[in-house]
Formats: structure tokens, C-alpha cells, sequence
């Protein structure tokens, strides 16, 4: 299983000269297996793909951990949506309140954006997700809710016994860096045990977090990797680069967090078109 | 501009979690917020209406009694319970904002945290005729 | 082994921050956490009980009403939110873990998830003789 990462930065996408190191597209990765590929988030980062690489007679599948601008707005420029001979499915999280697509309509119409959902040529099929576990050919995808502001959900994502976590948006502990002792009391737990490849949210530095950014919704290195640590991955990628802090500061965020910690697992910030082999 | 305590920060993110229309105020009876199913009780969105007062949130739904008897503010258990910083519990009819009649159970919690300190007050609300 | 839902997490992470005694009980009745507030009171630590049946709870806390009657289970503001779904209030006496007897209002109040599915309650109860 192949993992890109076609956007990895949080908030909103910067095109900065002092960003391009990390890249400045917000989430989205694409999965690829042989033929077959998953799309998750619809952050700027979906509209960089190279749509012609996949044969367009193909179902696509799109996930979304939830619908916060960063992670939806390259939904409205993702071309296959636009295909009226496209099958295109999007998967997101369910809201006992309002319907994924009554929260999707928010987004998509006027005056946010020109065309409304269900104008969109591919006509595409809406469904829901909370615990749950689905198949889409060859990947079996867990879902479920984590802490962060709003209907949210992380996923754990198998396909022939590699498994990649995904959980780009997550504060597991509000206000402090320190898990809880028992493991079922950790958010998003289950998705990430010993899984093989976890992108995980690490927006913020430590004292930034501790300072001003309680509740947010955001992860700083610190508890990422006491999450993976306790969650016993296999490997570990800084997600959600905060858009405030330019390539430099980034590379010493994380130089600065790898001299002092000793981590038994590799861990990487995240590149805009990296390609990771699970 | 401060930002809200962590026990009220941690009641939002469990209001917006859960399927019940639940409102936080601050210790002036402030509204800060209500979540999604109490927007849908209420018929009016949280980011239309914004924070409100006291005084403006507690009669804007016409609390009555069974006769339609308005009671009395104290017997909110919202504002009794940032009155007297206990928990406090009763039944009404309410008109929300879109003019439906709808007899609610209301259960208003002070939140004090661990400092001692009482920071504000959650309220959850339950249409009597709703099953879960 | 499946962890915690959200909303249970949540009230937890909601709980360790009160100084209000609270426990969190699944929908079989299991305490699966309680507060170090509610600890104070009980006399217990939860990382020395762990997930405790309710019985248990009711065991040691002997609820009586004010003529010292048992108050039966069924009335129990915890039990009554888990049977029904509903919230539920009630003032009555409990033995604090010291053998001295404390009146106490409790509330109980169900936790439904976004998936509108009921994951659990949280109790609440409050000394009354005790002020903020």
C-alpha cells in the first residue's frame, strides 16, 4: 500500500517562498493499491492530483475526518466531481443533528460557492460514518471519533495486512500532555494500535499550545508521539503543519524535539508529495 | 481577550458531542453557547444569535407552566443554579424561537473546577415527548 | 479490547476537572470512573476499585430518605437515567465513608452520542450543607 500526501498543512494553504519545503496545500492523502485508490480529506491538496494517472471509468472514493475548511475546500475543484459519467461516493462523519449533506450544502452553494450540491454533474452518493467499518475494494476502512471541535472522525485504513491511521486533527488530552494510564480512556486509541504507518496532528510546539491553544483541537509534538508511543506504532508523520510557522521553524520545532526524546520508532515531518511504501 | 476556562473549553467539547440540546453560561448567566439539538429545539442557530444575557435568553422562550402560567425566573434551573451554584432540575413549557410549544425537562450543573472556582453552568434540555 | 467512546472520554476528561463529585456508568450500570471529588466522599480511590458495579456503590453509601428508609434502587436518579434514558433528580442522605450520614442532591444525566445511540450517564452529587 502506497500513502501520498498531496496536502499537509493545517489551517489554511500558504504558497509562501518560505513555506514550499513542507508544502503550503492543506490535507489530503491518497492511497493507492495496484490499481485501486482512496482519497481522504478534501483539503487544497486534492486539486493537485493528477486525475489522468487513474483509469476515469473508476468509482472514486472520498473520505472526509470531518468538515472544517482546511479539509474540505479543494472539494469544490476536485474535477471528477464535475465528470457527469464519474461514479464518485464521499464518505464523512455523521451528526445526530444535520445530514452530511444538509452540513456539505453549508459549503457547497451560494454565496460560499457558485454550484450547489446537488447541481454537481458527477451526482455524487453522500453516506455517513461513525463507528463503523466498511470495505472499498481491497481496503477495509475503521472509523470513529476523536476529541477535536465537531463531528470528527479518525481512520484506520487496512489492505493486505499493512495498516495506515490517519488522525490529522486530534487533541487526545485537553490541556495537558499526559495520557491517561488506561488505554481505553485514550481518543483514538483503537485506530492507531500497533498500526504500521500513523499521520497524526502536531500543529503546534509545546509551550505554544500550553500558552494560548487549549481546545483548539490540535496536537503539539509532545503528545503526538507520547500517543504513537502508547499506541505502539510502527512509524510515526507529523501532520498539520500550523501555517504561522514558516520551513525554518518547522525544521528546528522538530530538530529541537528529536535531540531531546528517544522514540524506539521512526518519526518524519510531513512533504507535500511524499510517497511512503507501508 | 482571555480566553474561557478549561472546565468551560471541556463542556463545550462534550455539548457538541452529544445528541441533547444542552446551553453553557458564565457565572453572569451569560450564554455562551448551545449545541446543535438545542438549536434545532430552539429553531434558532447559535451563530445567528450569538452570546446572549441573562435577562434576553431566559424570557426570549416564554417559560410557563402547564397553564401557560410564565414562572417565575428562579425556577429556571439555569439561572437557579448560577444563583445558588447548585444543581437544579424542572419541568416547562417553552415557545421556541420558530413558535412551537414544546414541554422540556430542563437540568441545569454548576461548573466549579478544581481550584474551587465556579466558572459558569451547563443546561441540558429534554423534549418529554423525544425518545432515545 | 474496544476503548471508551468520545462522549465518555470527554465526560471524563470533563469530570477530572470539577471539584464536583461525579461518576461516569455505562449503560449496564458499571461505575467505569469517578472523580477525585466524588473520591473524598466515598472514601474510596478509584485507581484502588476500578470499574465498580453499581450495587456496589449503593453497598456502601446505604441512600436513605429522611426518615432513614432505604430508598429503593429503582428511584435512584442513576438508575433511573439508565432505565429510561431521561435525566433524573433527587435529594436524599448517603453514609459518607467517615460513618457520617450527608445529604445529597443528585442528578443524573444521559449521554447520547452524535450516533444518537445512549452510551452511558453521568452523576452528579452535591452536599448540600457544602457551599462554593
Amino acid at each position: 500500500m502506497k500513502v501520498v500526501l498531496h496536502g499537509t498543512r493545517g489551517a489554511y494553504p500558504t504558497s509562501t517562498p518560505e513555506n514550499q519545503k513542507y508544502g503550503g496545500d492543506t490535507p489530503c492523502i491518497e492511497l493507492i493499491h495496484g490499481e485501486e485508490r482512496l482519497i481522504i480529506d478534501a483539503g487544497t491538496g486534492i486539486i493537485g492530483i493528477d486525475w489522468n494517472r487513474y483509469d476515469p471509468s473508476k468509482r472514486l472514493d472520498i473520505l472526509l475526518t470531518h468538515l472544517h475548511m482546511d479539509h474540505i475546500q479543494g472539494l469544490g475543484f476536485c474535477k471528477p466531481l464535475f465528470d457527469p459519467n464519474r461514479e464518485v461516493h464521499i464518505w464523512g462523519p455523521k451528526n445526530g443533528t444535520y445530514s452530511l449533506n444538509t452540513r456539505l450544502n453549508r459549503f457547497l452553494s451560494p454565496p460560499l460557492f457558485p454550484v450547489v450540491l446537488r447541481d454537481i454533474p458527477s451526482q455524487p452518493h453522500i453516506h455517513e460514518l461513525s463507528q463503523s467499518e466498511i470495505e472499498l475494494g481491497p481496503f477495509t476502512i475503521q472509523s470513529n471519533y476523536i476529541v477535536h471541535p465537531g463531528p470528527t472522525l479518525g481512520f484506520r485504513i487496512s489492505c493486505e495486512g499493512k495498516t495506515l491511521t490517519y488522525i490529522p486533527d486530534h487533541e487526545p488530552m485537553i490541556g495537558t500532555d499526559e495520557l491517561y494510564n488506561d488505554d481505553r480512556w485514550i481518543s483514538g486509541f483503537d485506530l492507531a494500535y500497533k498500526t504500521d504507518l500513523l499521520i497524526h496532528d502536531s500543529q503546534y510546539e509545546r509551550e505554544e499550545y500550553i500558552k494560548g491553544k487549549i481546545g483548539w483541537g490540535h496536537s503539539c509534538m509532545t503528545i503526538c508521539s507520547e500517543f504513537a508511543a502508547r499506541t505502539q506504532v510502527g512509524r510515526l508523520v507529523f501532520f498539520h503543519h500550523d501555517p504561522a510557522h514558516n520551513d525554518t521553524r518547522r525544521t528546528q520545532m522538530f530538530e529541537d524535539f528529536m535531540e531531546s526524546s528517544n522514540y524506539s520508532f521512526p518519526i518524519e515531518l510531513a512533504v507535500q508529495g511524499q510517497e511512503i511504501e507501508i | 481577550m482571555a480566553g474561557h476556562a478549561i472546565e468551560v473549553i471541556l463542556s463545550r467539547q462534550l455539548a457538541d458531542s452529544l445528541n441533547i440540546p444542552v446551553f453553557i453560561v458564565d457565572p453572569e448567566g451569560n450564554l455562551l453557547f448551545y449545541n446543535a439539538p438545542a438549536e434545532e429545539l430552539l429553531g434558532r442557530r447559535f451563530e445567528d444569535t450569538g452570546e446572549m444575557p441573562m435577562e434576553e435568553w431566559s424570557t426570549s422562550f416564554y417559560p410557563t407552566d402547564a397553564d401557560g402560567t410564565p414562572i417565575p425566573s428562579d425556577k429556571i434551573p439555569l439561572v437557579s443554579s448560577i444563583k445558588n451554584q447548585m444543581p437544579a432540575h424542572n419541568n416547562f413549557w417553552i415557545n421556541s424561537f420558530d413558535g412551537r410549544s414544546v414541554n422540556i425537562s430542563a437540568t441545569a450543573i454548576p461548573i466549579v473546577g478544581r481550584a474551587g472556582k465556579f466558572v459558569g453552568a451547563m443546561a441540558l434540555f429534554w423534549d418529554t415527548e423525544s425518545k432515545v | 479490547m474496544a476503548g471508551h467512546s468520545i462522549e465518555i472520554i470527554l465526560s471524563r476528561q470533563l469530570a477530572d476537572k470539577l471539584n464536583v463529585p461525579v461518576l461516569i456508568a455505562d449503560p449496564e450500570g458499571n461505575l467505569l470512573f469517578y472523580n477525585p471529588a466524588a473520591e473524598e466522599l466515598l472514601g474510596m480511590r478509584f485507581e484502588d476499585t476500578g470499574v465498580l458495579p453499581m450495587e456496589m456503590l449503593f453497598k456502601y453509601t446505604y441512600p436513605t430518605d429522611d426518615h432513614g428508609n432505604p430508598i429503593p434502587t429503582e428511584e435512584d436518579p442513576l438508575v433511573i437515567c439508565l432505565t429510561h434514558h431521561v435525566p433524573a433528580h433527587k435529594a436524599f442522605w448517603i453514609k459518607s465513608f467517615d460513618g457520617n450520614k450527608v445529604k445529597i442532591s443528585a442528578t443524573a444525566i444521559p449521554i447520547v452520542g452524535r450516533a444518537q445511540e445512549f452510551v452511558g450517564a453521568i452523576g452528579m452529587f452535591w452536599d448540600i450543607e457544602k457551599k462554593v
